[in-house]
């Protein structure tokens, strides 16, 4: 771990006062930055916070938002909530999943751009079907509109890099 | 700055009750996360660059002392009525416009808030084409009694200034003055208040068992880890109305001799966590949470903890876990959580929408409460009405109301088909019908009369379900989100949820035998009766109310092979009708696996050995030729 990431990772740990019953906020803190838990990061938590290495990662692997593997710069969350799933959810999931080429086993795509997840329920049942883009809900889905969405971002993508190409 | 007595709140409310009374006009925006997700808060922003380019005078704050006669432009919590968002709301009149968007903006200053005329086209319409100006006249709205919710959708969601205009703090001051805490308890006891969560506890007798414990420290949790699939009562609030949470948390410290709170809420709901860390905040501004509360000498710390996603959480000791940073996994019972609960310390736990029905008990007394409701069942209960049905959103109505009303009158009716089930209280509640022998339309909604027909209350998820559901399939749906949420403590939940639902498989599948419904009757007999907490003893739920009250179609699967509703893809077979289809070839064209073939204007046929039941012939067919058998 480098020295750089080895003081964020201080940071955090002091605005929760090194205090070992904050172990989920600290590693929830981390993912916001990282988009994942590496695990030398879990072992240098341990480490600060007294707790034994099992026990970190016992409640890292514990809880569904944690995630040990990078994710993509995009998180899509299709909720299979019930509403949801009444109203044909699934046939969403399946339609990102064939576009981005990703299965339930393997989320993420090589790029690193897309990582597609179901949820269990985001709460926005009025809006069912619902999916979010990294915590952004796109209310009332349907394939095609996933097949936009995904457009989308893929241009938005491609004109965000020709910019930095021209720079 | 800091109040300090009780006298000093109530100058404060007056002031800020005749400030909100100068707005000559309030335009309230739906911000909960349903209406957010709309474009709700890019209206607000448009209103805002109109208000301010027309030079019009608009207070986004409520002002001590405001410039005359401005308008004020508020971000409100949920107004309910999510199908038809996003909402906005014009006080004083209490007109309701329904799905707003940024270029209607201009009109409604000129037209509503300038002039005071009400556009028609942006009001609601109900089927017959009759419009409804003011929120309160329409069906939706009009059959309900909120309480909980009282203030959701009315005020300004980030102001305690409004939350304080309107009454609140008034009870914790009555708490901290006027009442013993065992005369809190006592009028919560009265009451009746129930547990809002899903077991319907007595919360008047969960605070005097705290109230009695010896301990120096105990703890007030607040359960927001509203985990069930199809609820969002408790994130509404939490988004609409932080404040009411917080004082109802205060006054069962100040019952209990508490000192420490904590909300967990779940990480899924982002903009709770950020509403309610506003809240915190300003309360601590205010000197109402934090040490010697309006001079009373009594202190009270809050704190929000967030949940990590785990359905289990939601049980009490998994979630006291969770807080202390462990796995969120049960214990086993006794001791219970009210003498041993957070840090092993007495503590009371209720759920988001018990603790916003405290303030108004205290402040109206339980002799009030007692009204609403039947016997033992007194008071509101919110639901969140989603599924097949025309109204989706968050309601409130009086514990007793009948289903028929929930869903025809306040819901608007069935979508997409007729009426089959509802599915009530989650992965732990069952399903309400209507077949031969049984009609639940007619049915209360209450705790005692849900528990007689073996579904409960849960926490107010009501999913509607048309005739295209299959409830099998929708049993498994259930099995498949209790197995993936298995802590994985205990045997009979760990590896009878995954049995359950490989057997459920098996029958969605066409690989169903009679063996296969007799041993999940087995399995879930056996779970309910030895897994270790109330989320694996309900498990099986959702499968044994559909055993139960749609048990020809589990023998349709098994014995006929034959999915009755067409939901389950592997027993549906597609045919052309010979009589309409006109042979155009656009089916054998769409086909991916080449399973159609025919000649050129005579009717085509589908080679069932090939065919992999995918249903796109089917939904591109011009002349809806192709069926399911």
């Amino acid at each position: 771990m480098e020295a750089k990431e080895q003081k964020v990772l201080d940071e955090i740990l002091e605005s929760h006062d090194y205090n070992q019953t904050a172990v989920i906020a600290i590693m929830q803190d981390i993912q916001k930055i990282y988009r994942y838990l590496p695990e030398e990061m879990l072992c240098y938590i341990a480490k600060k916070l007294h707790l034994s290495e099992a026990k970190v990662y016992g409640v890292a692997t514990f809880y569904e938002n944690f995630s040990l593997e990078p994710k993509g710069k995009y998180v899509i969350k299709i909720c299979d909530g019930t509403a949801c799933h009444v109203r044909q959810s699934t046939a969403i999931l399946e339609e990102i999943r064939a576009i981005l080429g990703v299965t339930a086993a393997k989320p993420t795509t090589d790029d690193m751009m897309f990582t597609v997840e179901t949820v269990s329920c985001l709460g926005a049942c009025g809006l069912a079907p619902v999916c979010t883009v990294n915590d952004v809900v796109h209310p009332a889905m349907n394939p095609e509109k996933a097949r936009v969405l995904i457009q989308e971002l893929k241009d938005s993508e491609a004109v965000g890099k020709e910019a930095a190409d021209e720079d | 700055m800091r109040i300090n007595t009780r006298e000093e709140l109530e100058t404060r409310r007056k002031e800020y009750a005749a400030s909100l009374k100068t707005q000559r006009k309030q335009i309230l925006i739906c911000a909960g996360t349903g209406c957010v997700a709309g474009g709700s808060l890019d209206i607000y922003a448009r209103m805002q660059e109109i208000l301010m380019e027309r030079g019009i005078k608009c207070s986004l704050v409520l002002e001590k002392e405001p410039h005359g006669h401005s308008i004020g432009l508020k971000k409100s919590g949920c107004h309910g009525f999510c199908e038809m968002g996003p909402l906005l709301r014009i006080e004083p009149e209490g007109i309701l416009y329904v799905k707003v968007k940024t270029a209607d903006c201009e009109e409604i200053i000129e037209k509503s808030i300038v002039g005071d005329e009400v556009i028609d086209r942006l009001v609601y319409h109900d089927k017959e084409g009759k419009a409804y100006e003011k929120q309160d006249d329409i069906p939706f709205y009009k059959q309900q009694t909120r309480v909980a919710l009282e203030d959701c959708g009315r005020i300004n969601a980030e102001s305690i200034k409004e939350y304080i205009a309107v009454g609140g703090y008034n009870a914790v001051a009555k708490a901290l003055f006027d009442l013993t805490p065992q005369q809190i308890v006592d009028e919560i006891s009265e009451a009746s208040l129930r547990g809002r969560g899903g077991g319907g506890f007595p919360t008047g007798r969960k605070w005097s068992q705290v109230l009695a414990q010896k301990e120096e420290v105990k703890y007030i949790v607040c359960n927001g880890d509203e985990g069930d699939p199809g609820a969002f009562m408790d994130r509404s609030m939490m988004e609409g109305d932080p404040h009411r949470v917080i004082e109802g948390m205060l006054i069962a410290g100040i019952a209990t001799g508490a000192h420490y709170g904590y909300i967990y809420v779940r990480a899924e709901y982002p903009l709770a966590v950020e509403r309610l860390q506003t809240a915190i905040n300003k309360a601590e501004e205010k000197g109402l949470l934090g040490k010697d509360i309006l001079g009373s000498g009594f202190d009270f710390d809050l704190k929000i903890s967030q949940g990590a996603g785990a359905f289990v959480c939601g049980e009490g000791s998994a979630l006291t876990a969770s807080i202390e940073g462990n796995r969120g996994m049960p214990r086993v019972k006794p001791p219970r959580t009210v003498e041993k609960g957070l840090f092993e310390k007495p503590t009371v736990l209720n759920n988001v929408e018990t603790y916003c029905n405290v303030p108004p008990i205290i402040s109206k007394g339980a002799a009030w409460y007692q009204t609403i409701g039947p016997d033992n069942n007194h008071g509101t209960k919110a639901f969140a009405l989603t599924g097949n049905v025309m109204n989706t959103g968050l309601i409130e109505v009086p514990m007793g109301t009948t289903l028929r009303k929930v869903i025809f009158d306040i819901g608007g009716g069935v979508k997409g088909g007729s009426f089959k089930a509802v599915q009530i209280g989650g992965p732990s509640g069952g399903c309400l019908c209507i077949n031969p022998s049984e009609d639940h339309l007619d049915l209360h909604l209450d705790f005692d009369s849900l528990k007689k027909v073996g579904a409960m209350i849960g926490s107010g998820g009501l999913v509607v379900m048309n005739d295209k559901s299959c409830m099998v399939e929708v049993a498994r749906f259930f099995m498949n989100f209790t197995q993936n949420e298995s802590c994985g403590k205990c045997i009979p939940c760990r590896e009878g949820t995954k049995r359950m639902l490989e057997l459920l498989n098996d029958i969605c599948e066409g690989r169903g035998t009679m063996r296969h419904i007799q041993l999940l009757e087995e399995l879930a007999s056996t779970i309910s009766a030895t897994a270790l907490c109330g989320l694996g003893k309900t498990a099986a739920s959702p499968v044994v109310s559909t055993m139960k009250y749609f048990r020809e179609e589990y023998l349709s699967h098994v014995v006929e092979k034959k999915c009755p509703a067409g939901q389950c893809k592997a027993l549906v077979t597609l045919a052309i009708d010979p009589e309409l289809c006109k042979g155009c070839s656009k089916c054998a064209r769409v086909c991916p696996v080449g399973a159609i073939s025919g000649e050129i204007k005579k009717p085509f046929t589908i080679d069932t050995s090939k065919c992999i039941k995918c249903g796109a012939c089917k939904e591109g067919c011009n002349f809806h030729a192709i069926k399911e058998a």
